[in-house]
């Protein structure tokens, strides 16, 4: 393909992309509310009120599908349409098929926050709604495929950058992931079975769910991180070779690791190792990400001292690191075996969702929000260093809270006698979390007060002329 | 598994462990002529790309555990069919550390088996050992406490379902039980008013002062007759018969509450209670010592 810059200005289409960014800030702050709603009634479990679409165990996925799916998609999705068109230097294809899938996924959602807490679910975990939404899922997510590799197809820059084949890996692996995991016989309009049975619905349901993690949460937000770092740092990609190689490795491991949830199940034992083994391969193509979104700050790390978007972006990235450490560790067999079932797997869980995913989007679209309404930057600065330290303390609260809890947990649970007999029985080693349950709960709703303030101040951006300081911040025509 | 699907397996982790391997020999070093370029001209949106090399520490460590990978899938079980030299199974391990802890313990419970259970009870040591047993396999259903629940007897009150002696205690851990109260709403007579009525003649058992309310007196007279029905496995006069495990009814102790609604529900419906058997759970030994600590529990 021959390199042509295009003449004039490109006529660039925002209005999918300001969509996606104020769905990304209303879903962040719905699915964090009910996350520490149900963080108090593991505190507190009278908080349920004896009323059942209150309970633990139907809020409990729809605070998993809004932050992941509402929030984290509408992040994803919305960049990416930024990302694409930017980078291929066309406009976006088909305006019209992005605008559906922006009002699909929108519909998707409101029927999750409906059905789940009737009660309507799959039972498969992240993968709970009922097979109508499934469809309608599919038919959004071809036409986002659609909009998306058209676009890379129409583009005008002779490579594709690699924040978009992260994307395109993204894409087609959650199509893939979604139709085969949720391939179900229905039998009535809103129950439906699953096509597999016994130990082959589990090992799909685990290939579905840790993939979801590697596609969805890691190659979609490396994607991310890919145009915004560069961007917000005003520095080169550290490592091409390093982009090349940690990207193929990844798209290519990951698929191999979901048994990891399943260790001691009544899964063959070869199915468990091969999990095992290529969990742990998993790491250095996970840290490839890091280093190379990390180093690209080389030159320019006064920004850290200065810009709190950068420091957003950069602390995302040592999560980051840090659970796709965490997560080969705990895939270990005998890690596991004390690990498994035990708070510490919420505790990695939400250093990779709160310190990770959130903390990426929350940088990011602090980059992206000013550039898609014409504003020179955010309304305040000062209330993004806030939000960032809010955002720290929280997670740190949260993920240190469940690392102990977890440990105690599954220490408590394996203690033995010198008669044999267990040293605790279930209720008194419940009973111990309850403080750890509390400190868990302040860090969630200090995350979730971040996320208020960022809320704030992205209205503010969108509404005042001026910024905090009182300059004028409408962009340049 | 088939031998095919066998060197499926093998052949496709083989070609994954190879493909990582041979992915990084390929890019394990750039070109002069690429590193004499600072970056790969490439431009997007103003983002350049530098032509640094792979680092060499990141690269040894996806090295490392490439290695590690071939020597457990050489040691464990995880190329198709091959077990691995150690000959490891999920299930060995299991059988190994309950073996592990048998050995330890038998000789423990051993000893204790040899103490009739009435005088097993009064060593303060055999009971802890009993209370963790019961705290992990009987609180669930019991209590923490032992003072069980609606439907779950209590055990401290010496008030016996079927029966309080050691071999009836152990029978009950064993075999487990299976309380059965059939609906008897025809045979007291079908109507609301003979349920009513029999309620309160059931409640007049254990409280005998009910018969000298006016107000109640002629309904449990009436009732009285009708009670024969009952007695075939309450006993003449309500007092229960452990062969079958009918409880005592004079005794104002009650498994599913004492109001007139509660006795008119099992009168109406009938009751079912289940205790499971524990004789495949737990060894013979532990199920002696927790016989000695259910016996101990109404005698403490």
């Amino acid at each position: 393909m021959t390199h042509t810059p295009p003449s004039g200005p490109i006529n660039y289409h925002y209005t999918v992309v300001r969509q996606f960014s104020i769905a990304t800030i209303i879903w962040g702050i719905v699915g964090m509310l009910v996350g520490v709603f149900i963080a108090a009634q593991m505190a507190w479990p009278a908080l349920n009120f004896d009323i059942a679409w209150l309970s633990f165990g139907r809020l409990r996925p729809l605070h998993t599908n809004a932050v992941i799916f509402a929030f984290g998609g509408s992040a994803l999705i919305g960049s990416s349409y930024y990302v694409v068109q930017r980078t291929c230097q066309t406009p976006l294809a088909f305006p019209k098929l992005a605008a559906f899938t922006f009002w699909g996924w929108t519909l998707v959602i409101l029927l999750a926050a409906i059905t789940l807490p009737l009660g309507l679910t799959t039972t498969k975990e992240y993968a709970e709604l009922e097979w109508p939404i499934d469809i309608l899922i599919t038919v959004v997510w071809v036409s986002y495929a659609i909009v998306f590799f058209t676009t890379v197809a129409r583009r005008t820059t002779s490579h594709i950058y690699v924040a978009n084949w992260f994307y395109g890996a993204f894409i087609l692996a959650i199509a893939m992931l979604h139709v085969v995991n949720n391939l179900e016989v229905p039998v009535s309009a809103w129950k439906s079975y699953s096509l597999y049975g016994g130990g082959i619905d589990a090992m799909v349901q685990w290939w579905y769910g840790h993939n979801a993690v590697g596609f969805f949460l890691t190659a979609g937000f490396l994607a991310m991180m890919y145009y915004f770092v560069p961007i917000q740092a005003g520095r080169p990609v550290y490592s091409y070779r390093l982009s090349i190689v940690h990207f193929w490795a990844l798209i290519a491991v990951y698929m191999w690791a979901g048994p990891h949830h399943l260790h001691y199940s009544s899964l063959p034992d070869w199915v468990q190792s091969l999990g095992m083994v290529f969990s742990i391969v998993l790491l250095a193509p996970s840290w490839g990400g890091m280093i190379n979104g990390v180093m690209t700050l080389s030159g320019a790390w006064s920004k850290l001292r200065t810009d709190p978007i950068i420091r957003f972006m950069i602390v995302a990235l040592s999560f980051y690191g840090m659970s796709t450490f965490e997560g080969p560790m705990m895939s270990i067999k005998t890690v596991n075996a004390l690990s498994h079932n035990t708070d510490w797997t919420i505790g990695h869980v939400h250093s990779g969702a709160l310190g990770w995913v959130a903390m990426i989007t929350m940088g990011c679209m602090y980059v992206l929000i000013p550039r898609v309404f014409n504003r020179q930057g955010m309304y305040s600065t000062a209330w993004i260093y806030t939000h960032f330290w809010l955002a720290t303390i929280g997670t740190v609260l949260y993920i240190a809270s469940m690392w102990v809890s977890g440990l105690m947990q599954g220490l408590m649970w394996r203690a033995v006698n010198a008669d044999g007999t267990l040293t605790y029985s279930f209720v008194q080693e419940m009973e111990a979390r309850f403080p750890y349950y509390v400190v868990r709960l302040v860090g969630g709703t200090i995350f979730f007060l971040g996320m208020l303030l960022m809320a704030w101040n992205v209205w503010k951006t969108l509404r005042e002329e001026n910024n905090d300081r009182n300059e004028s911040n409408l962009a340049a025509a | 598994m088939s031998d095919f699907w066998s060197w499926y397996i093998i052949a496709l982790t083989v070609l994954m462990l190879l493909g990582c391997a041979g992915l990084l020999l390929w890019n394990r070093s750039i070109s002069e002529e690429e590193a004499s370029k600072k970056t790969t001209g490439h431009v997007f949106d103003g983002i350049e790309e530098k032509n640094t090399p792979l680092p060499r520490w990141w690269l040894w460590l996806f090295i490392l555990t490439l290695v590690f990978s071939v020597v457990y899938l050489v040691l464990y079980p995880g190329l198709g069919k091959f077990p691995g030299i150690l000959g490891w199974t999920q299930e060995g391990q299991w059988q190994e550390e309950v073996d592990f802890v048998h050995k330890q313990t038998q000789p423990i419970f051993e000893q204790y088996a040899q103490v009739p259970v009435e005088e097993l009870w009064q060593h303060q040591e055999v009971m802890e050992v009993g209370a963790r047993l019961f705290a992990n396999n009987c609180a669930t259903c019991h209590g923490a406490n032992a003072n069980g629940a609606r439907g779950y007897p209590n055990l401290t009150d010496n008030d016996w379902l079927y029966g309080g002696e050691p071999e009836a205690i152990r029978a009950s851990l064993v075999n487990g039980r299976r309380g059965m109260m059939p609906p008897m709403i025809a045979a007291v007579g079908g109507t609301d008013e003979a349920v009513r009525d029999m309620a309160l003649y059931v409640q007049s058992l254990s409280r005998p002062a009910l018969r000298d309310d006016p107000t109640k007196a002629e309904a449990i007279a009436r009732a009285e007759p009708r009670f024969m029905m009952c007695a075939a496995c309450h006993g003449a006069g309500g007092v229960g018969n452990p062969m079958l495990g009918a409880p005592n009814l004079t005794d104002d102790i009650w498994l599913y509450g004492s109001t007139l609604a509660d006795i008119e529900e099992a009168i109406r419906q009938g009751r079912g209670g289940v205790m499971p058997a524990f004789g495949e759970v737990l060894s013979a030994e532990r199920i002696h010592v927790l016989t000695a600590y259910i016996y101990g529990l109404s005698r403490q």
